[in-house]
């Protein structure tokens, strides 16, 4: 069998009914000194009303450029920040974590995945420490002889083999994809059922980036795992996700299907990402090569957020009323929803709702 | 190869080769390198990290110190005639760019120069003038106590000793304005620039003295995928604009394949393959470039699973005999092991692509080359056997 004649589609499979981690209205600013003394207080902005579902046997991708909010919205749901407003909710139950010991509950079944596996992993340890401290702390080995049987068995769990010489390294004797997978296997330790993978192909090179993917999307299957995949290469989204959301300056604009989110790209930004995306077939259709992006600039400044839309400085459709509020989120079917004044107002639901339960609701309208 | 050497060939290198002397062995960091550059070509330079692409970049610009040794082969540069120099100044109209244009005595007229041989002084007349280097992360090439209009400012100081300050701030302000910055920024410090602002500062400076080379060594990696656009954008706009020519280093294939006019793919030290970005993209020749083109997905297109490539990159310590992408390669046969490949022209429709396999050699390989559909089915089996090895 060739590989050109077989696709898969992942994406196919039918959503589960109860999301295992949610988010609702979640917003987070951080503050800052203040410039004098009676002065204004100034926050980032960095997060705003954001809310999301994850799935198990499910992932969601979270894309968009650095400084757009996505590793804050990760590291709320891990609850390594505090949430400004909003409210998570883990299985149907508000998340209320006061204690250290309800934080570390919590952290058993929602694990991160850092960007770097240069330095998420301590050098002076060995892979073996790394994968007993989880194992420890969450309960799960007793004595040696089990942690040690664990870590092996977590290690042939992310193809590093020969495990046994694996336990013994330092991450230093490793290759970057090969930390990363190390990482992974911290991550699994706890025996998560969410996993918020920030970033976790970017550093590594081209040829090894789609083994961690695929080692991703593997252990999605098999252990049923809940997976927040954030990246800003919308390729790779597309690749690994059932469904993506697009965030730009800490606000959703996006979200759906991947599939409808990246081919029918509806929100100017989300266009605008697309077209930046290195594209091959594109030069190779018209022998011309990089045609000129439909907006430019950066990221605004998120201690003083644009007003209403945050894109509108930048868009090339932009209308006044988008300088004035927020647009309501527009269900254009099939999940896929955008919050553009472009498409309406919300005019289909007036309430915000996360992605999943929208699409619910919208089914049953249409 | 490359041993014709064409009227527009402006850089030749020959059988380059760089060690790294350390004391566990010695790093065979570029081996037997050859490649030309043209006059206004764009030079892709793809590969993994560790392949020697940075390597081999220092090495044209004698950027490199010890413990890394040049250890064979020549770097020849063409440069133009006066007559072709004199005729691009008429054709520019800025009368400042012509300010910024080294007189071309110092390196002897237009006799080609083995850049290898250059003594210091007439090192320093060569770079920047005639070659200048992108570096990769912007935020640390530029000095951030100095403005950067004093660092473009600098650059025309020590290199044009005859420029006023005057006439060094108006080619400053000039520079800036043609990479897209506004004026105003001239007395900025570069953290007070963004990322993509910070990259085009830096272009700016490369480009202070109108060079005929630039060095981009991933100019692009650290910055967004809008403003890597922006960028890319802002380069083929210059090319365009002076004329000069661009070794760019990534290892994002699918950047070259929009920009670049040729593409070279090294492994392990050595060039496996060089193509224009057409050829390369519809037929690629050495089953390393086939992977590397398979191992990013695409926006377009059904989507199916993608294999990449089994293993990781050989330790350059100790390099696998014969081709050193043998123990990964889906398709190696007995003389992979033994023989080491050269660079050659590959199949009769495309005698400009040449790629070091012995696939494509004719005693070796009796089946002769192997087709797309052997490529894609030969990775499929290795996917396979290496998920039942799990």
């Amino acid at each position: 069998m060739s590989v050109a004649n077989q696709s898969v589609q992942p994406h196919e499979h039918t959503r589960p009914e109860e999301a295992i981690l949610e988010a609702k209205h979640v917003r987070k600013l951080f503050p800052l000194r203040q410039a004098r003394l009676f002065g204004p207080a100034r926050a980032v902005h960095a997060v705003e009303d954001t809310s999301l579902a994850l799935y198990p046997g499910h992932a969601t991708a979270l894309v968009g450029e650095s400084g757009s909010g996505k590793t804050t919205v990760a590291r709320l749901l891990a609850r390594m920040y505090d949430l400004t407003s909003g409210t998570l909710y883990f299985r149907g139950n508000p998340v209320d974590l006061k204690s250290g010991t309800s934080l570390r509950a919590y952290r058993r079944h929602v694990q991160l995945v850092f960007q770097d596996p240069f330095s998420s992993l301590n050098p002076v340890h060995t892979v073996r420490y790394h994968l007993s401290r989880p194992l420890r702390v969450h309960g799960h080995a007793h004595t040696q002889v089990e942690e040690t049987e664990q870590a092996l068995a977590l290690l042939r769990k992310v193809s590093l083999s020969p495990a046994e010489q694996f336990i013994e390294k330092f991450p230093h004797q490793l290759s970057g994809g090969q930390r990363q997978r190390v990482a992974i296997a911290r991550a699994l330790a706890a025996q998560p059922e969410v996993l918020l993978a920030d970033e976790p192909v970017s550093m590594l090179d081209v040829s090894i980036r789609l083994d961690v993917l695929n080692l991703l999307l593997r252990l999605k299957e098999e252990e049923d795992l809940a997976i927040l995949f954030i990246t800003h290469d919308i390729a790779s989204a597309r690749y690994f996700a059932e469904d993506t959301l697009v965030m730009y300056a800490g606000q959703m604009v996006e979200g759906g299907p991947s599939d409808a989110v990246i081919q029918q790209p509806k929100h100017p930004y989300t266009q605008l990402l697309i077209s930046a995306a290195p594209d091959p077939d594109r030069v190779t259709a018209d022998g011309k090569s990089l045609t000129e992006l439909p907006a430019r600039g950066e990221i605004p400044s998120l201690i003083t957020p644009p007003n209403g839309c945050r894109f509108h400085p930048r868009c090339p459709f932009v209308m006044p009323i988008c300088s004035e509020r927020f647009p309501k989120r527009t269900e254009l079917g099939g999940g896929h929803w955008t919050n553009c004044f472009l498409y309406g107002d919300g005019d289909t639901n007036t309430e915000q709702k996360p992605v999943r339960s929208l699409t619910k609701s919208s089914s049953g309208l249409l | 190869m490359a041993i014709a050497v064409e009227k527009e060939t402006l850089l030749d290198v020959r059988n380059l080769s760089v060690d790294y002397t350390a004391a566990n062995g010695t790093v065979h960091a570029a081996t037997n390198v050859s490649f030309t550059l043209k006059r206004g070509e764009i030079l892709g330079l793809a590969g993994e990290s560790g392949s020697g692409k940075s390597t081999l970049a220092y090495a044209v610009s004698r950027l490199l110190r010890p413990p890394a040794k040049i250890v064979g082969g020549e770097v020849i540069y063409y440069p133009r005639s006066r007559a072709a120099a004199d005729a691009v100044h008429i054709t520019e109209a800025s009368s400042h760019l012509q300010h910024g244009k080294r007189p071309t005595d110092d390196l002897g007229e237009t006799e080609p120069v083995d850049v290898l041989a250059l003594t210091p002084t007439q090192l320093r007349a060569f770079r920047w003038s005639e070659l200048s280097i992108v570096f990769q992360s912007a935020m640390n090439a530029l000095n951030p106590v100095m403005n950067v209009g004093k660092q473009i400012m600098d650059v025309l100081k020590v290199h044009r000793p005859l420029m006023g300050p005057t006439s060094r701030k108006q080619r400053a302000l000039e520079l800036l304005k043609l990479v897209g910055i506004a004026p105003d920024r001239l007395n900025s410090y570069p953290h007070e620039l963004s990322g993509g602002m910070r990259q085009r500062a830096v272009i700016a400076i490369a480009l202070a003295l109108s060079p005929e080379i630039i060095i981009m060594d991933e100019p692009t990696t650290a910055l967004d995928v809008v403003v890597q656009r922006e960028i890319l954008t802002e380069i083929m706009r210059l090319r365009e604009q002076l004329s000069f020519s661009v070794i760019f280093i990534t290892h994002d294939l699918s950047l070259l394949l929009e920009l670049a006019d040729k593409i070279a793919i090294m492994y392990a030290g050595k060039l496996v393959e060089t193509a224009s970005r057409r050829d390369l993209y519809s037929h690629p020749r050495h089953p390393y470039s086939y992977g590397l083109l398979k191992s990013f997905p695409t926006i377009n297109g059904p989507r199916r699973i993608m294999t990449g490539i089994p293993g990781s990159p050989p330790d350059l310590r100790n390099v696998p005999t014969g081709c050193a992408f043998h123990p990964r390669c889906p398709l190696a046969f007995d003389a992979c092991r033994s023989i080491v490949p050269a660079l050659q022209s590959s199949t009769s429709e495309s005698p400009l692509q040449l790629v070091a396999c012995h696939l494509y050699h004719r005693e070796l390989s009796p089946e002769g080359p192997p087709s797309a559909s052997d490529f894609a089915q030969k990775y499929q089996t290795l996917r396979t056997e290496r998920e039942k090895a799990e």
